[in-house]
């Protein structure tokens, strides 16, 4: 039986997608006998004409990862539809525009001329900046993909077709893609469009910590604040911040597992557009659920108070496909 | 849902309510417009018989399976409609209303914006329903027994006329006897009639009665459930004297700790066992365990040693028993006003000024003077007496801002009666206003103004000074415009009504919402007199302001009403739209459990799920709100719903920003 062409397109990406690939281990071979990789810029020497080369629809199974940032992020997702049969969103900024979708905040300019100027540790003069097009003295051009004013998820710009979540996805949910994948090339089937293969629950489901009948909580603590995490007991009754209620299961809980809330890669389950709302919704409806009655806003506000960067906390990796960085471009646009 | 939308829409003028600010004939024309509209017409009067007859008809003859009603409120009519879409055959649950009243007409002057907005509220109301799925209402069974708190005049009333109608009563009462207040009155305006003469009867049918359970020295500690269903942990206090006592005596007389008196309000001594009031219901004896020698550790054993029935028990232990109740009423009375906070008035420092309640035991033939009336000080009986209304009432920037209704009658009636023991002696009344809103009260006043001379100053008193053995009256005239100075042997402050310790503790545990000064709220003032916020559970009495007798006894037999109607059934509806989990993507986190207000969500360890108790969910949507996976959606209120209505009502925003 022939293998699947199968080409993995990257966007705004830190690549370790592509680490997580070869994080399978021995089942690598797997891999091997199922695909022929035609495009895999991180693990061949592949350029951009050997996409074009092909045909559309070409492609038996395209894989992009990383946020839609760039013009070339744009491109490359629009090249890929059209050659793929079918297109895998993979990993959290393929998914929800990850950690790149953060800088969706209404800073403007002011962001880029932080990041190229003011941080303490930037040593920069001449104060250079990335520009789209530079003319060299020669007379010739360099140009650089255009920044989009957002970052978004692949699905903001062309249709889908699965969705694999994870920062990175865990070798679990990569042996789950596997095995559809090795489906697809014995019996020709996939499964619904619009699947996200991962769980359906939440995290709270794979964490196995216990959790209390009644959980409230009275205080924020960072994980280095506390003396000892009960590494036996639900983390949020100890003050430490944790997606996982509002997470999508999948990943095995790694994250728990090791005493670190969860920070919510896998975004949030299906019945939810808003995963850090959702959470923020949970969190405060739990603060002090006994005593909240006699307490003032001053002091609730003192407890909340002390989440650091709650943007970065809450959406780390959804704002991009958040309700919320709507509401903020739209104020931008004004 | 595939089936085809076919959407009626009714629209009511209200009179000129509606129809004055929202142009009606404008917004059938945009409504008109929506796709899944099959029929619209509009009314003056919706809920009006034709009103309703047109929405029934239409129903059957345009073949409608959906229907909006833009009117009032949901309070207001969303009853009347569902029934009118009920018996037109089409599920309740398929109406929803649009409020183009309350908040489009009412609160809006420009006709054309009023308009818009009436459309956009009446759009967003069609894209609800569309949604909606029919529902059945939960039926759940009703404990057909009621729990009475409080054992004054009001929880008596109620308790008998329940029990009257055939159901079982628990009375429950914190004091060793029923009675309350009323049981320490001597006289009852406006006709005189002695207080226990007439409530004493009541006592001794609570007592009797087959359907009654009376339980003293008894407190309610938490109360669960809901309508039809609460479920009440009751702590019983030992009374250390069981029922074998037959009220001999002989402890009193050997007991000896004396104490002050609280039937007498401290004016006389009592034992530290004792009966409250000799027609005390029920009638055995009772041992103050704070102030008792025989009570862990046992130093003196005296009254045991004595009674011939062996009815002393220091050993007995407070209970705790459980109970489901159906309905409930709270009667947990008032207390008078600290008067010690009045500082010019020198009560409890100058001895001969005393509060309301103390002359009514000094006029009391069962009083601690026999209903002779002596000074606190030497004991002798006072020449002049000044009677002071509005002690702590309707003085908001100090003490009570409101009137607390029977002072001014009772200080009538303390000036009448004491006229009547002494023709010759001088009652003042100083007052604010005289208010005699009662059938036959302002006759009574007349008669003690007019015919037993009780002479009476529109004035406040400014203070009250020990003058040798008299009392220094300062005070103003408002009438003649000038102060006054005068001596009396005797000052009676009427003090105003406050609620009582048991009705605040009673209402922080139902959560029954209270006014600024803790007396229970109506769920209505006017309408709903004797209801509270909570199904099920009623108000009766002093509990939620002050009342006199008469008022304290209809309210009361009201409440009683009230609760019938619930005890009378065997099942009782509720309403559908509640919580709902969703159990493939609940990941059992447990957030919704403590979110709950009424308990009505639980973890069941042997399915691994986390469910919810159907008959206690108030559809409150607290759990929905706070679940961080999106799994609890309400029933007909889901995400997509409210989203949809949402989105309709911010249609063309976007533009117009």
């Amino acid at each position: 039986m022939a293998k699947l062409k199968t080409a993995i397109v990257l966007g705004a990406t830190c690549a370790g997608c592509d680490v997580a690939i070869l994080d399978l281990n021995e089942k690598i071979f797997e891999v091997d006998d199922l695909c022929e990789f035609v495009f895999w810029p991180t693990a061949m020497d592949f350029k951009i004409d050997d996409l074009l080369a092909l045909e559309d629809g070409e492609v038996d199974i395209g894989i992009y990862h990383g946020a839609i940032r760039t013009s070339e992020d744009l491109e490359m997702a629009e090249i890929l539809r059209k050659k793929a049969k079918v297109v895998v969103a993979f990993g959290a900024c393929a998914n929800f525009g990850g950690i790149p979708s953060l800088d969706n905040l209404p800073y403007d300019q002011s962001l880029f001329d932080l990041v190229y100027e003011q941080v303490p540790s930037m040593d920069n003069p001449q104060g250079t900046v990335p520009l789209e097009i530079i003319e060299l003295k020669s007379g010739d051009e360099l140009t650089l993909p255009k920044m989009l004013k957002d970052a978004g998820a692949l699905n903001s710009v062309i249709d889908v077709d699965y969705y694999v979540p994870g920062c990175p996805p865990m070798v679990p949910l990569i042996e789950k893609v596997v095995d559809v994948l090795k489906k697809f090339s014995e019996t020709g089937t996939l499964p619904p469009k619009g699947t996200v293969i991962a769980g359906e629950g939440t995290l709270c489901e794979e964490c196995g910590r216990e959790k209390p009948e009644q959980i409230s909580y009275h205080a924020f603590f960072s994980p280095q604040e506390t003396k000892k995490i009960d590494p036996d007991k639900c983390l949020i009754p100890q003050g430490i911040i944790c997606m996982g209620p509002a997470t999508r299961s999948g990943c095995g809980a790694l994250c728990t597992k090791m005493n670190v809330g969860c920070r919510g890669c896998m975004g949030p389950t299906v019945k939810v557009k808003d995963h850090g709302l959702k959470m923020i919704s949970a969190l405060t409806s739990l603060l002090e659920v006994d005593t909240e009655e006699g307490m003032t806003e001053e002091q609730l506000e003192k407890i909340v108070q002390r989440i650091p960067d709650p943007l970065g906390t809450f959406y780390r990796f959804t704002y991009g496909s958040s309700l919320i960085s709507k509401l903020h471009s739209d104020k931008e646009d004004k | 849902m595939s089936e085809e939308k076919r959407i009626g829409v009714f629209i009511c003028r209200c009179g000129r309510n509606i129809a004055h600010t929202v142009d009606i004939d404008k917004a059938i024309e945009e409504i008109k417009k929506k796709h899944d509209v099959a029929f619209i017409e509009e009314n003056m009067y919706m809920c009006s018989d034709p009103g309703q007859n047109l929405l029934k008809e239409a129903i059957h003859s345009k073949d409608l399976n959906r229907v909006v009603v833009a009117a009032c409120s949901r309070d207001m009519h969303e009853p009347t409609f569902m029934s009118a879409t009920k018996e037109a055959d089409l599920n309740p649950y398929l109406l929803e209303m649009a409020n183009i009243r309350e908040q489009v007409s009412w609160v809006h002057e420009n006709k054309e914006d009023a308009t818009n907005k009436a459309v956009k509220i009446i759009e967003s109301a069609i894209e609800r329903v569309k949604m909606n799925t029919p529902l059945t209402a939960l039926e759940i069974p009703v404990t057909q027994k009621a729990l009475v708190i409080g054992g004054g005049i009001a929880g008596i009333q109620s308790a008998l006329d329940i029990a009257d109608s055939g159901y079982d009563v628990t009375l429950i009462e914190k004091a060793s006897s029923i009675g309350g207040h009323m049981s320490q009155l001597a006289e009852t305006f406006p006709t005189l009639d002695c207080s226990q003469c007439i409530l004493t009867p009541k006592m001794v049918a609570v007592s009797h009665h087959p359907k009654i359970e009376l339980l003293t020295c008894a407190e309610v500690e938490v109360v669960d459930g809901f309508v039809g269903n609460f479920k009440v942990r009751i702590r019983k206090n030992p009374r250390y004297v069981t029922e074998m006592c037959n009220m001999c005596n002989d402890c009193v007389e050997v007991c000896p700790v004396v104490v002050h008196d609280e039937y007498n309000m401290g004016l006389s001594p009592r034992k530290a066992i004792y009966i409250a009031f000799p027609q005390a219901v029920p009638a055995y004896y009772v041992i103050d365990p704070k102030t008792c020698l025989g009570i862990d550790p046992l130093i003196c054993s005296k009254c045991a040693e004595v009674c011939e029935q062996d009815a002393v028990d220091f050993d007995m232990r407070g209970e705790i028993m459980e109970d489901t109740f159906g309905a409930i009423i709270v009667a947990t009375g008032y207390e008078p006003y600290p008067i010690e906070s009045i500082g010019e008035y020198g009560y409890g420092l100058i001895p001969d000024v005393i509060s309301g309640l103390e002359f009514e035991r000094l006029l009391s033939a069962n009083g601690p003077t026999a209903g002779v009336i002596r000074r606190p000080s030497d004991g002798k009986e006072p020449e002049t007496v000044v009677f002071i209304h509005c002690t702590g009432s309707r003085d908001p920037a100090k003490h009570l801002p409101y009137c607390s209704k029977i002072c001014c009658m009772y200080a009538t009636k303390h000036a009448l009666q004491f006229k009547h023991l002494n023709h010759n002696a001088t009652a003042i009344n100083f007052y604010i206003d005289v208010r005699t809103a009662g059938k036959d009260y302002e006759e009574f006043y007349k008669r003690a103004a007019e015919e037993e001379r009780v002479i009476y100053i529109r004035g406040k008193v400014s203070e009250l000074l020990q003058d040798g053995n008299r009392i220094l009256i300062r005070g103003v005239n408002t009438i003649a415009g000038e102060g006054v100075e005068l001596h009396a042997d005797m000052v009676v402050l009427a003090n105003g009504l406050i609620p009582s310790e048991g009705t605040k503790e009673i209402s922080s545990i139902l959560k029954l919402s209270c006014d600024s000064i803790g007396f229970i709220k109506e769920a209505h003032p006017k309408l709903k007199p004797v209801e509270t916020a909570i199904s099920g559970v009623f108000v009766a009495g002093t509990a939620s302001g002050p009342k006199d007798i008469p008022e304290t006894v209809s309210n009361a037999s009201a409440a009683a009403a009230k609760a019938i109607t619930i005890l009378s059934h065997k099942t009782l509806e509720r309403p559908p739209q509640i919580a709902e989990i969703e159990q493939t993507t609940c990941g059992k986190c447990h957030t919704c459990i403590h979110v709950c207000p009424y308990g009505a969500i639980y973890y069941d360890s042997t399915s691994n799920k986390v469910l919810i108790r159907e008959a206690l969910c108030e559809g409150c949507g607290s759990c929905a709100a706070a679940c961080p996976s999106g799994s609890i959606e309400l029933k007909n209120s889901t995400y997509r719903s409210i989203s949809a209505s949402i989105k309709a009502l911010l249609k063309g925003e976007e533009m117009a920003q």
